[in-house]
């Protein structure tokens, strides 16, 4: 390709800048690793050094590799969508999505079967427990959000993204938090944050990775030819902000040294307790709710070839939405040390959310009005129809156990459990998976999935597993309950403690098994996803492939 | 403190109850007005489209 170089041709400020920012980072990096007080924190600062050096040996590859003239905007008056780093994270939700589902299946199994620890402090429950969250949410979860909003944004903006290295650095990046994340916690790295386990350094980078983000889709958004912003962006935009907000608020910490993974949080006692539960349940307000309907109001529509139900119905869901959810975390404090007032002022909110919850949820499901017949032939659709049901009915069972005199049988008992796992497994993964399984063959230019057999098997095994699932939370959450607050007649307590934890078994292993179900369902999802990528049929005529330039520019 | 607290407190009990009321009745007059009911319609449809 050096023949086609210009003698024109010079580096960007982005990749002159990137380049000297990671070479920067790598010499840090390899002065920290050899300061650090402990071993895992002085691996995890050779990993960020290895990443970095990559990362400036990409960059400056690439530039050698490409030629003169930067890729161009719009491609004979169509726009020139940059979807290299939307395939990449495609890819690793599929991949972490089995990692994240296995640990599951293997810490559900550990409770049934405590010898499943293996005696090794790296398997053991606290430790695997934090990994199997993460890697779902983080892993799994945001990179879908990461794909779609990535797809979303160009293509209802009908503009190219904003930026070069940007939307590589956001992707890879993002996935490299994962690794040091994952990897920290099998190391014994955590700050004891719940869904914020991750110490200074990694929530640092990901401050850096997560601003990228911020700067592409808003750019991106500005760049726009379509005069009004589709609402999906607007739930897209509402998440990213959110969670940069509230990652740095409950993290804000300060280390023991720059050679010390340890740090310490500026809040204390209840006040740290606030804060962390004002992150937690908006990490569940707007990383799993805000940005999944996103995608639920870009690919129910697209999917189903039809307008969604009510657009303005969509506006107020998604005011109403944000604006309520930010006061519905101290229902996760109930009957503790937290005044009263905020309680009570977290639990009127939770019930409010059903409100808004609901709105979106209709909006969804009424998109199908004169289309159910596709429910009968397109399990694709049937995947995110059922996940919006199931939407609904997470979001009508969470106000309910956010109730005082609910929380006072739900809180700390495996009810919880089931009610995250129905929003987790049922609405958030299902949604998911339809927008993985629209976004294979629309992204690698192919007429359909290689087997829609195949989906429709997903569909039905994982139904199989989250009913399994949910179903033996809900029995084993209230008994446990029921257990917890039983009194003999002269006023004792009727059961021991481990009496509650044997009394658990059977429902135990009834989850674990759906939580198998649902592994295998994902693996399906996989087998299908790399044969529609390595032997789907092409969509025959593909002027944008035909293309030179575009070629050169990928 | 006590009396920061009272403060604060009470600006929230009221007009905290006065701004959300307001925000809540905007975002229903910029949604239902009638005169955006073409701009909606054109909107809803934007996935639609094919470039």
């Amino acid at each position: 390709m050096a023949q086609a170089a210009a003698p024109s041709k010079g580096m960007t400020f982005g990749e002159m800048g990137s380049a000297l920012a990671f070479a920067g980072l790598a010499l840090l990096s390899i002065i920290i690793a050899a300061k650090a007080y402990t071993p895992e924190y002085a691996f995890h600062a050779y990993l960020f050094a290895a990443a970095s050096v990559a990362a400036v040996f990409a960059i400056v590859n690439r530039f050698y590799e490409r030629p003169a003239e930067r890729p161009p905007l719009t491609f004979g008056g169509k726009p020139n969508y940059n979807m290299g780093p939307v395939k990449f994270a495609t890819i690793a939700s599929v991949f972490w999505g089995i990692a994240g589902f296995t640990i599951g299946l293997l810490i559900a199994l550990q409770l049934a079967f405590p010898a499943l620890n293996f005696d090794t402090a790296w398997l053991s429950f606290g430790r695997m427990r934090p990994l199997h969250t993460s890697a779902v949410i983080f892993a799994f979860g945001g990179n879908v959000l990461i794909a779609s909003s990535f797809y979303v944004v160009q293509r209802t903006c009908r503009a190219r993204m904003v930026g070069d290295i940007a939307p590589w650095f956001v992707v890879l990046g993002y996935n490299f938090f994962i690794v040091i994340a994952g990897t920290g916690y099998l190391l014994g790295i955590t700050q004891g944050k719940e869904y914020a386990e991750p110490e200074w350094y990694a929530d640092l980078f990901l401050t850096v990775v997560w601003v990228t983000y911020f700067l592409v889709f808003l750019g991106t958004v500005m760049r726009r030819k379509e005069p009004h912003i589709y609402v999906a962006n607007w739930f897209y935009l509402a998440f990213i902000l959110t969670i940069a907000v509230l990652h740095l608020g409950n993290n804000a910490a300060i280390p023991v040294s720059l050679f010390s993974p340890k740090s310490y949080i500026v809040w204390s006692g209840v006040q740290d307790a606030l804060v962390q539960w004002w992150y937690g349940h908006n990490a569940v307000g707007f990383f799993l709710t805000a940005g999944f309907l996103a995608i639920m109001y870009y690919f129910i529509p697209k999917r189903a070839e039809r307008p969604v139900y009510s657009y303005r119905l969509s506006i107020i869901h998604f005011w109403s939405l944000i604006f309520m959810y930010i006061w519905a975390g101290p229902h996760h404090l109930h009957y503790t040390a937290l005044p009263d007032w905020a309680q009570t002022l977290g639990m009127v909110f939770s019930v409010m959310l059903w409100m808004p919850s609901w709105g979106g949820m209709i909006n969804g499901l009424m998109t199908l009005s004169g289309a159910w017949d596709k429910l009968r032939t397109d399990p694709v659709l049937r995947l995110m129809v059922v996940s919006v049901a199931f939407y609904g009915m997470a979001t009508f069972e969470g106000p309910l156990m956010s109730v005082k005199a609910v929380n006072s049988l739900s809180h700390y008992t495996d009810w919880t459990i089931g009610h995250v796992h129905a929003g987790a497994l049922g609405w958030v993964a299902y949604i998911s998976f339809g927008a993985i399984y629209c976004l294979v063959p629309w992204l690698w230019n192919k007429k359909a999935l290689y087997s829609m057999k195949a989906v429709s098997w997903h569909f039905w095994i994982s139904t199989l597993g989250i009913v399994l699932y949910i179903s033996s939370m809900w029995v084993a959450g209230i008994l446990q309950g029921l257990m917890w607050r039983a009194y003999t007649s002269l006023g004792f307590l009727e059961y021991s403690f481990i009496e509650t934890v044997e009394a658990m078994n059977p429902f135990y292993v009834i989850r674990a098994l759906g939580g198998a179900f649902f592994v295998a369902g994902s693996l399906i999802m996989a087998w299908n996803v790399w044969k529609t990528i390595s032997v789907g049929e092409a969509v025959e005529e593909a002027p944008r492939a035909m293309q030179p330039a575009l070629i050169a520019a990928e | 403190m006590p009396a920061a607290y009272k403060f604060f407190a009470e600006f929230a009990q009221t007009w905290g109850l006065v701004y959300f009321v307001a925000v809540f009745l905007t975002v229903l007059i910029y949604a239902l007005a009638p005169s955006r009911k073409d701009r909606f319609d054109a909107a809803s449809r934007m996935p639609l489209q094919e470039d």
